[in-house]
């Protein structure tokens, strides 16, 4: 990765997190008392314990973050990111609740919501811990584990700022909530950990879409957390997108619970980053669950991505389908590790897992694993991966119709693409997405 | 419009066209016929310019330039067309989006303007009907699911699209019913003109039925070991091949 203007730290980076850590401790008057407050005191310990992990840790083989640890980072540094700056950013045609966080503080003036009130319960975390302290408590850190996985226990620890989503029972929320992230690295390193909690209630309905930003050529942190909760037959629209910059480093863990009969839809989009790694983490924790998770990574350069999924089929008679995909450039690396679960219990499971990719160059590299550990027998599970070059077959059947190939290749990747992006039901962001890769492949 | 001489062609060490000799003027439909493996669709693919073969001896021109030369794509441009034995599949591109790329790249080649929506609409309607291929074919991804005779029809359709000079069918016929076949035929022959001219690969003589060659060549082992009028394609028809083994074999 490229860092143009690298900030060599005196200390590690964990050492400089527990410091400041203690410091903010200090200024917390009352809410050190919170439960909020003892769950990131514990969720530090484990960071302690824990470290950063390195390439000996088997989840880490292929993800090395030996060169973050290193960097300095604030988290949410003052900015003077304004409505200027997010004009530049805007998505062509999106409606809908828009809310933005800079440096992974929450921004009202930068804001809209549109929902009506008494249909989505939307504010940030900080507000959220003030006015609606039952609910973090119930759900707060208890599905996105922070014992065994040192980001989720730091983002935990420094739980401050994020969105809280709730919909009640019953309500469908017609209009897309589009949470926009932005790393300002203008001027200085940037580095956010936004903490979010999605609940949907009984029979509700949203889609939520996470997309993230870094801007500036310094180096940028993102370390993002979102629990998702779906109810009794909830249906949840999760897309989260991701469009950094080649400095930038974005882990981020989705820790979803399904209930009887909800429906998880989500689809994970990375177009550019310097280092990349999402865990998609779903546990389905009801019968009759349906879970959807749909992939696409365009990594070019030196980028590198990793997308850890896991499905654990923990009770009955429920359906999850993964279909993850990648276009890989020029020396980038990619990281497909993909977990299904299947319980003893989880009798009548199907299982369903793909993930195809395309290497563009030599030099560019893919590493795919799927893991499946079926302990019921009567279940329907599958998987393939496969990875390889364009079809020259088709390549050449488009040429001998006289289309150029630099056009034939672009024409090909697209509608590879397009598996995944056609997905994507917010209409303005999936248009969206299309140019841009069409754009980086002009590239 | 075609001139073929001494083409010889490799696949790795695998020599396949062991010297071709072949002119095709305008107006005139050629068939070549041969037993499985003697190389002709190997011919079809080198003149459209597949990579995968190694050109390494002989000359072909094309409307008086060194076809060789040119990529698959300028080949196609200047007035080629390969009608695939196998057709492929190509998930996400719609028949539709495919063609009107193709037809506007071809267009550019020749500095014209592309094709507005109406006038490739407009276009697309009356090729279909030529070949009675459905509307909802066309707006679904390239192939991709399509019956074989589906997939034979929509290489005559874009054939029709493109209008070719020299169009070559790659036993187009095979997989194909006595309808289907009849469908395709007329196509090809409501495209036959003075100005353009057909090579039609088969090995059955049926197809010749309905698309009546000028010429007949037998294509044996990598060479073209006898040509004729197209009485010669029942001779085939009535006796098989073996009399031409026969007579290659006695010939060496
Ligand atoms: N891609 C290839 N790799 C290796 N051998 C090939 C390839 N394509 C064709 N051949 C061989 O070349 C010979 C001619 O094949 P082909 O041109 O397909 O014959 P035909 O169309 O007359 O049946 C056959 O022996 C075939 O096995
Ligand atoms: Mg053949």
């Amino acid at each position: 990765m490229n860092h143009p203007d690298f900030i060599q730290l005196p200390m590690t980076l964990k050492d400089k997190l527990i410091s400041d850590f203690k410091d903010a401790e200090l200024r917390l008057n009352g809410e050190a008392q919170t439960p909020l407050h003892r769950t990131r005191q514990q969720a530090l310990r484990s960071f302690e314990e824990l470290g950063f992990p390195t390439i000996r840790h088997e989840e880490w083989k292929y993800s090395n973050v030996s060169t973050l640890a290193k960097q300095a980072f604030d988290f949410g540094q003052a900015t003077d990111f304004g409505q200027a700056e997010v004009a530049q950013l805007s998505i062509p045609k999106l409606d809908g609740n828009i809310l933005y966080f800079v440096n992974g503080v929450y921004r009202a003036d930068l804001s809209k919501v549109v929902s009506n009130p008494s249909t989505l319960k939307i504010s940030s975390f900080a507000d959220a811990a003030r006015t609606n302290p039952g609910l973090i408590e119930k759900h707060f850190a208890k599905y996105a584990n922070f014992e065994d996985n040192a980001f989720t226990a730091l983002n935990t620890a420094f739980t401050h700022d994020g969105v809280v989503i709730e919909v009640p029972d019953n309500q469908v929320v017609a209009e897309a909530t589009v949470l926009r992230f932005v790393n300002d690295a203008r001027t200085a390193n940037a580095a956010s950990q936004p903490r979010n909690l999605i609940v949907a209630g009984k029979n509700a309905q949203i889609k939520v879409a996470e997309s993230f930003r870094t801007v500036g050529d310094f180096a940028g942190f993102t370390n993002v957390v979102t629990e998702i909760v779906l109810h009794e037959n909830a249906n949840v629209e999760y897309y989260k997108v991701q469009n950094e910059s080649n400095s930038s480093y974005h882990i981020g863990t989705t820790q979803v619970c399904q209930h009887d009969k909800s429906h998880f839809y989500s689809a994970t989009v990375t177009l550019n980053g310097g280092f990349v790694r999402n865990n998609l983490n779903i546990v389905l924790d009801g019968q009759h669950c349906e879970a959807f998770m749909y992939g696409l990574y365009f990594p070019n350069g030196k980028q590198h991505v990793d997308n850890h999924t896991l499905v654990d089929h923990a009770k009955p008679n429920s359906y999850s389908n993964e279909v993850y995909k990648g276009i890989l450039k020029d020396k980038s690396t990619g990281v497909f590790n993909g977990k299904i679960f299947v319980r003893q219990d989880a009798q009548k499971t199907n299982a369903y897992q793909t993930c195809r990719n395309v290497v563009l160059s030599d030099e560019a590299s893919m590493n795919t694993k799927p893991q499946l550990e079926i302990y019921a027998d009567d279940v329907k599970c599958s998987h393939g991966t496969t990875t390889g070059k364009l079809d020259d077959e088709a390549l050449f059947y488009m040429r001998s119709r006289g289309i150029p190939k630099d056009q034939a290749m672009t024409l090909l990747t697209l509608a590879f693409c397009d598996d995944v992006v056609s997905q994507i039901k917010i209409d303005a962001i999936r248009e969206y997405l299309r140019e841009l890769i069409q754009e980086k492949l002009a590239e | 419009m075609l001139k073929i001489n001494n083409l010889q062609a490799a696949i790795g060490e695998k020599q396949i066209l062991k010297g071709i000799n072949l002119e095709v003027k305008a107006g005139e439909v050629h068939a070549i016929m041969g037993p499985n493996g003697s190389g002709k669709s190997t011919l079809a693919s080198v003149l459209a310019g597949r990579e995968d073969y190694d050109v390494t001896d002989g000359s072909v021109e094309f409307m008086g330039s060194n076809l060789l030369d040119l990529s698959p794509e300028a080949r196609a441009a200047e007035g080629i067309f390969l009608a695939f034995q196998y057709p492929i599949e190509i998930p996400g591109v719609t028949t539709i989006n495919f063609l009107k790329t193709a037809i506007n790249q071809i267009r550019k080649y020749h500095g014209q303007d592309p094709l507005d929506a109406a006038q490739f609409l407009r276009m697309m309607r009356e090729k279909a009907k030529l070949v009675k291929i459905d509307d909802a074919l066309l707006k679904r991804s390239l192939n991709e699911g399509f019956s074989g005779g589906e997939k034979k029809r929509n290489e005559i359709f874009q054939m029709a699209m493109i209008n070719p000079k020299l169009a070559i069918l790659d036993e187009t016929d095979s997989g194909l019913d006595i309808d289907a076949l009849r469908i395709v035929a007329e196509g090809v022959n409501t495209l036959r003109s003075p100005e353009n001219a057909t090579i039609v690969v088969t090995h059955y003589q049926r197809l010749l039925d309905y698309i009546v060659p000028d010429y007949v060549h037998v294509l044996y082992q990598g060479r073209i070991v006898k040509s004729g009028p197209k009485e010669l394609a029942y001779e085939l028809e009535e006796k098989g091949y073996d009399w031409i083994k026969d007579e290659v074999a006695q010939a060496v």
